[in-house]
């Protein structure tokens, strides 16, 4: 009987992504554990963060003593600007988006298909009150889209599958995907693994994953 | 002289029809034109269609307009919240019609309508629940859905000052979807922190040109509640 290897926490999570950013990208952070990924930059990498409410160039949270309360995120929490910084209206805010401007999104999901669909506004038809904000915005729109997630369910079910049973919130966009277990790569052929937490097999890894997962070639 | 401050947010409000759509600024409560809301319960319009990107949380404010079944619709793109307990108990009872539409594409709808564009072709939602109905074109390779503008009746914004003319200036994040909506309406209403002398804003920093604005009052609230 092997021991199972911890998967990382969600601040770990965040941290391994955020070392994949490279200097000099604008990235919008989804709600949740994407969020945390702002806290986990290198403070010699210079990344600008835009929040869909308005803002680029947001900052971290203020302290206690600090708020504006006229400066918040798209998740209504308070932060700050740097310096550099700029507001603007939605329409402007969603033309970066649109636009094809932003380098990144990185947003959390319910479920990613091996073809890049992604999942993440709706938990069945007839939600009693969904509620999509920006996310098909940000999907169709973002050069590049990474889901930080979970690998499975809180009741162990996989969250990378063949397809998605969950409304869709754009299809074929998501083209990596970081999860407490591994980093991996959405291509032509399916799930590509990058790599996986340290003691953690193949076949354990497969298990949990809903689609098969292939080596790099 | 053109001046288009009124006295009273009763005044501001005046016309505003039974069935009449309006469009109302802010995210979260940060930039949300409260006193008008406050005196469109006061001014007794009901059957109103509400554009709005969230759909208002406690029992004031936009809430406070719904429970009174003043609220025929709403068209948003987030209206489950914290707090957001009045839509909720609406909407499940089948009391209120939800039109929920991508953030992106309300601000785009709105813009399209402020600039006289009727409908426009966008890839958000494509293949998606928010399709539904909604015309398909395949451009520049890419599927697309069509989308129609969003006009509003009225329009309430806030301001963070103001001048005679309706050039209006916002402040930090509450800026959001009030210069959008201010351009897509026929009646746009702006509450404003400070009114300004004519001349005295800078016209470099104008966001909102006073073309836009029909009427400005005077409503110095204080900061958005945390």
């Amino acid at each position: 009987m092997t021991q199972t290897p911890a998967p990382l926490s969600r601040p770990q999570m965040a941290a391994r992504l955020a070392r994949d950013i490279p200097q000099g990208w604008y990235v919008n952070l989804g709600i949740g554990i994407p969020t945390m990924v702002a806290d986990h930059m290198a403070p010699d990498r210079e990344v600008i963060f835009h929040s869909e409410n308005g803002l680029l160039g947001m900052g971290p949270a203020p302290a206690a003593d600090a708020i504006d309360p006229w400066l918040i995120n798209a998740g209504k929490q308070h932060v700050t600007l740097l310096p550099g910084g700029s507001y603007f209206h939605q329409a402007d805010s969603f033309a970066i988006i649109r636009g094809g401007h932003l380098d990144l999104c990185v947003l959390g999901a319910f479920e990613v298909a091996q073809n890049g669909d992604v999942a993440n506004w709706a938990t069945s038809a007839n939600d009693s009150a969904p509620a999509v904000g920006g996310a098909m915005d940000l999907s169709a729109g973002a050069r590049n889209l990474w889901v930080l997630m979970e690998h499975t369910t809180k009741d162990g079910q996989p969250k990378l599958v063949t397809t998605c049973s969950y409304p869709l919130t754009a299809l074929g966009v998501v083209s990596r995907v970081y999860t407490n277990l591994a980093v991996i790569d959405v291509t032509p052929r399916g799930f590509v693994l990058v790599e996986k937490i340290d003691g953690l097999s193949l076949e354990s890894l497969a298990a949990r994953t809903g689609a098969p997962i292939h080596l790099p070639a | 002289m053109i001046d288009k401050r009124v006295a009273s947010v009763a005044e501001a409000l005046v016309g505003v029809a039974d069935g009449a759509t309006v469009l109302v600024g802010g995210f979260g409560a940060v930039g949300q034109p409260n006193a008008l809301i406050e005196g469109l319960i006061e001014q007794g319009a009901t059957d109103l269609t509400i554009v709005a990107n969230n759909a208002g949380t406690g029992r004031v404010g936009l809430a406070r307009l719904m429970e009174l079944g003043r609220v025929r619709k709403i068209i948003c793109s987030f209206p489950r919240s914290a707090g957001s307990v009045v839509f909720e108990e609406l909407f499940r009872a089948g009391r209120l019609e939800l039109e929920i539409v991508p953030q992106g594409t309300l601000a785009e709808r709105l813009r399209a309508a402020g600039a006289g564009v009727p409908a426009f072709f966008t890839p958000t939602g494509v293949g998606t629940l928010l399709a539904a109905g909604k015309e398909e074109r395949t451009i520049q390779g890419r599927r697309c859905i069509l989308e129609q503008a969003l006009h509003g009746d009225v329009a309430l914004v806030e301001a963070w000052r103001a001048d005679r003319w309706g050039n209006l200036v916002y402040r930090s994040s509450g800026r959001n979807f009030n210069p959008v909506m201010a351009t897509a309406a026929t009646l746009t209403v702006a509450q404003t922190q400070h009114l300004a002398e004519l001349g005295e804003l800078d016209p470099d920093a104008i966001v909102t040109p006073g073309i836009f604005v029909n009427r400005v009052v005077h409503i110095p609230y204080g900061d958005p509640a945390s």
